[in-house]
Formats: C-alpha cells, sequence, structure tokens
C-alpha cells in the first residue's frame, strides 16, 4: 500500500453520517476503525475518533456480540508465523471492549488442517474470553477428511444435518448455516436442499419484525464467484427472509471486510485474525497475502456487533489488532 | 515476457518431438523392451491446476503437487480417487490402470477443475 494511500484513510475522519450512495467510503476506511449504523435501511457511519461523544446507550444498544473469523490455527507461512499469538490479541481486543459482547460469533476456519491439536488450541485460547458462550460455523478447512464429523463432534451438539442451527437471543434470531461441505466441481459454497427446507421451517413461525442474524463460512453474496466468493444457492436462501425487516448476514473466508446493504439485508465480512487476503481479482490467486510483519496486526482484526431495538439498527464496528 | 512465451514454445517444441520419437521408436523395434509409461505430474499452483488437462498411456502413475501456501485436495467427482489434504509441498499418486477421461477437483476450492485422460 502506498504512503499517501494509507494516510487518505488514516486520517479520513470527518465523514459523519454518510448515505447509502456513499457507503463504499464507509467501506474504504472501515478498517481502520469506522463504525457503520443501520438505520431504518439506510447505512450511516461515524468514526472511531468521535467514540466518547456517542450516547453509550443509543450506540451500546441492547443486545451486543463479538465475531471472530478464520482464525487458521495451524497455519505458520508468511505473513503470520504465529497465529496463536494474533488470535490471543483478538481475544485481548474483545476483552477490552467497553461494552462487553454477551457472546462471541466463530464464522469458520477455525482450524487450517481440521487436526486434533489445532482445535484444542483455539478452544484453550477462546477460554480466556469474557464472553463464555461461543457459537460456531465451520469453514471448509474444519471439515477437512471427515465432511466435519470431528467439527460436530466437537462444536455440534444440538445441530441438525451438517451442523446448522438457530437459537434466539434477546429477541434476535440467530441462524448458524453450513456451506461449505457437499461442494460440487466448479461450483461456489452449498447449503444444499435439505438445509434450505429446514431454514424455510425455521423461520416459518417468526413475526415479520423479528430482527434476523445470519451467520455462515462463505460469503452468502456474490463477492468473487471466480474465486469461489459466493454460496451457489445463496439467493433461495435469502428469498426465505424476504419478509423481514431487518436481516444481518455476517460471513468470513475472504479474510477482509466488505459490506453490501440490499433492500433490508445488511451483508458484512469480517477480517481474519490469522492472515489477510487479497482483494478480488487484485493477484494471481486468493491466497495469502504476504505484508510486512510490522502491518501484520493492521489487517488482522474482530468485528464487534450492537444492535438497538426498535431503530431498524445494527451497528458494525471493525476493529484492527493493532 | 516475450522471452518467457518463447521459452514455453520451445519447451512444448522439445515435449512434441520427444513424443514422435518414442512413438517411432516403439514402432521401429518391435523387439525392444518397453519401458514402463513414465509418470505425469501435476502441480496445485495460485489456486490451479497445471496443466489442467493431461492425456496419458493406461498404467501412467500421476503425481499432483500442492505449491500453494493454502491446503487442497485432489478428489475424482465419480469417487475413483481421493487424497486427503496436501499441505505445501505434500504430494498424491494415483495408477490410471483403465482407459478413460477422469474429472476431479479441490473439494475445498471446488472452483479448482482438472481431468486425466488415459487412453
Amino acid at each position: 500500500m502506498s504512503q499517501s494511500k494509507k494516510d487518505e484513510i488514516l486520517h479520513d475522519h470527518n465523514h459523519d453520517g454518510i448515505d447509502r450512495r456513499g457507503f463504499l467510503k464507509c467501506m474504504a476506511w472501515a478498517g481502520t476503525g469506522a463504525l457503520c449504523v443501520m438505520q431504518g435501511g439506510v447505512l450511516k457511519s461515524y468514526s472511531m475518533s468521535r467514540m466518547n461523544e456517542w450516547n453509550a446507550a443509543k450506540m451500546g444498544g441492547e443486545l451486543s456480540f463479538a465475531q471472530i473469523s478464520d482464525s487458521h490455527m495451524g497455519f505458520n507461512k508468511p505473513a503470520n508465523p504465529d497465529v496463536a499469538a494474533t488470535l490471543k490479541a483478538a481475544v485481548d481486543k474483545i476483552n477490552a471492549l467497553s461494552a462487553q459482547p454477551e457472546f462471541l460469533l466463530h464464522t469458520g476456519d477455525i482450524s487450517h488442517l481440521a487436526k486434533p491439536d489445532e482445535f484444542d488450541t483455539v478452544d484453550q485460547i477462546l477460554k480466556g474470553a469474557v464472553a463464555k458462550d461461543v457459537f460456531f460455523v465451520p469453514g471448509e478447512h474444519d471439515v477437512i477428511g471427515d465432511d466435519g464429523q470431528q467439527y460436530r463432534d466437537r462444536y455440534g451438539k444440538g445441530t441438525k444435518g451438517a451442523g446448522w442451527y438457530s437459537f434466539d437471543k434477546k429477541g434476535v434470531h440467530f441462524i448458524g448455516l453450513v456451506n461449505v461441505v457437499n461442494l460440487k466441481a466448479g461450483g461456489l459454497g452449498n447449503l444444499g436442499g435439505d438445509q434450505l427446507d429446514w431454514l424455510a421451517a425455521d423461520v416459518k413461525p417468526l413475526k415479520s419484525s423479528t430482527p434476523i442474524v445470519v451467520f455462515a463460512h462463505i460469503p452468502l453474496w456474490s463477492v468473487y464467484p471466480e474465486w469461489g466468493w459466493g454460496t451457489d444457492d445463496s439467493a433461495q436462501a435469502l428469498s426465505y427472509l424476504r419478509k423481514f425487516g431487518s436481516v444481518s448476514v455476517l460471513n468470513g473466508h475472504i479474510h477482509q471486510i466488505m459490506q453490501k446493504v440490499e433492500g433490508n439485508v445488511t451483508f458484512h465480512t469480517a477480517m481474519s485474525t490469522a492472515f489477510p487476503q487479497p482483494q478480488p481479482g487484485k493477484a494471481d490467486s486468493p491466497g495469502p497475502m504476504k505484508v510486512p510483519a510490522e502491518q501484520l496486526r493492521s489487517v488482522l482484526g474482530i468485528t464487534d456487533v450492537n444492535f438497538v431495538r426498535g431503530q431498524h439498527a445494527l451497528a458494525i464496528v471493525d476493529s484492527q489488532l493493532g | 515476457m516475450r522471452g518467457k512465451v518463447a521459452r514455453i514454445g520451445l519447451a512444448a517444441l522439445v515435449i512434441a518431438l520427444a513424443a514422435m520419437l518414442t512413438t517411432r521408436g516403439r514402432v521401429g523395434d518391435v523387439g525392444a523392451q518397453e519401458k514402463a509409461p513414465a509418470g505425469a505430474v501435476v502441480k496445485i499452483d495460485n489456486f490451479s491446476f497445471a496443466p489442467a488437462a493431461v492425456t496419458v498411456p493406461v498404467g501412467t502413475t500421476v503425481t499432483w503437487t500442492n505449491r500453494d501456501d493454502i491446503p487442497h485436495t485432489v478428489v475424482s467427482t465419480d469417487d475413483v480417487f481421493k487424497s486427503k489434504a496436501l499441505d505445501t509441498d505434500d504430494k498424491f499418486s494415483f495408477v490410471f490402470s483403465r482407459p478413460g477421461t477422469y474429472s476431479y477437483f479441490c473439494s475445498l476450492h471446488p472452483k479448482m477443475t482438472g481431468q486425466i485422460i488415459v487412453q
């Protein structure tokens, strides 16, 4: 990254309350600590530097949780030979949040090669989090070799099929989906008919005013199909959620922040805690991006989500590790 | 860039000549002892199989090598062969003892596809 571009993002702290047309600008500097708030279908952004001025009740919301993703425990190559240290740093970052999240979501690629000791290490590090509940969905790395049997034995108690499930917290309905098993040659992420049927039945009894949070590993929107960054049957899944006034979709897999707003649906992808990946099409492949050691923690991070009832508001704050 | 193209062209010519010589040798020397078919190699690089399609004689051992920093798998779409996860520099080999067209992909990154054509 050139120095001028870096400066432009780092010091661009004056764009408060941009409208939907301007949300690309929000995306560009979200990685440096911006806050994006959904209010009545309009995405507004605020600079982290003015955080102290915000009304705590308004921003803190009624429900707060944090998302971590792509810890890739076991990865040991450039640019990150110590992914345990950066996961620990992510947990420290979460523990230091002023409003403690009630629970954590891990959106997959917990491990790099689905080895038992990789999962053990992650479990041990996550025990250091103040928030004790962690909800998982698997990434494709977590289901290597056994179609996810080990993953489900560890994290999938009470889940259906390949490990999908839903739960409610303070009136918000959370849905964890699995789109990394039974992938078809030439295809993208895949939910499959059984899971789609389950999803349709799961949301059917809910009132349209129920806020919905969907989380899954591979993006449920077409980020960059050429690199497999999308899910073949996500449109059908989203069609079941059309009646709801507030739907937030949280994904990982692409190791960078991306946001999109489509009607009442906000899509958001999180940074990895392990290594960055290139922007779509900006490299020969989506392989790990090598960055200088001193820059590594600026491209890794966590996502803090606050829900404010009655305002259709979901505040998503991405914070870098360093 | 031009130099690279020229090298690729030269390499292709050498391979073509070698193939011709091999074929002629077999036809000409009926009594000569035939060597076991040489192995074929597929490299996994930048989330793709190279070459994406390989044509080999029956009995050939094909060996895949993962040169990416990310694990990949080699999985036949018809359940004929299936590797474990290949980490960086890991290899997987399979002997193709029957003619046919074998399509395969990486089960982790299914956009990655390839074919082994056995004649």
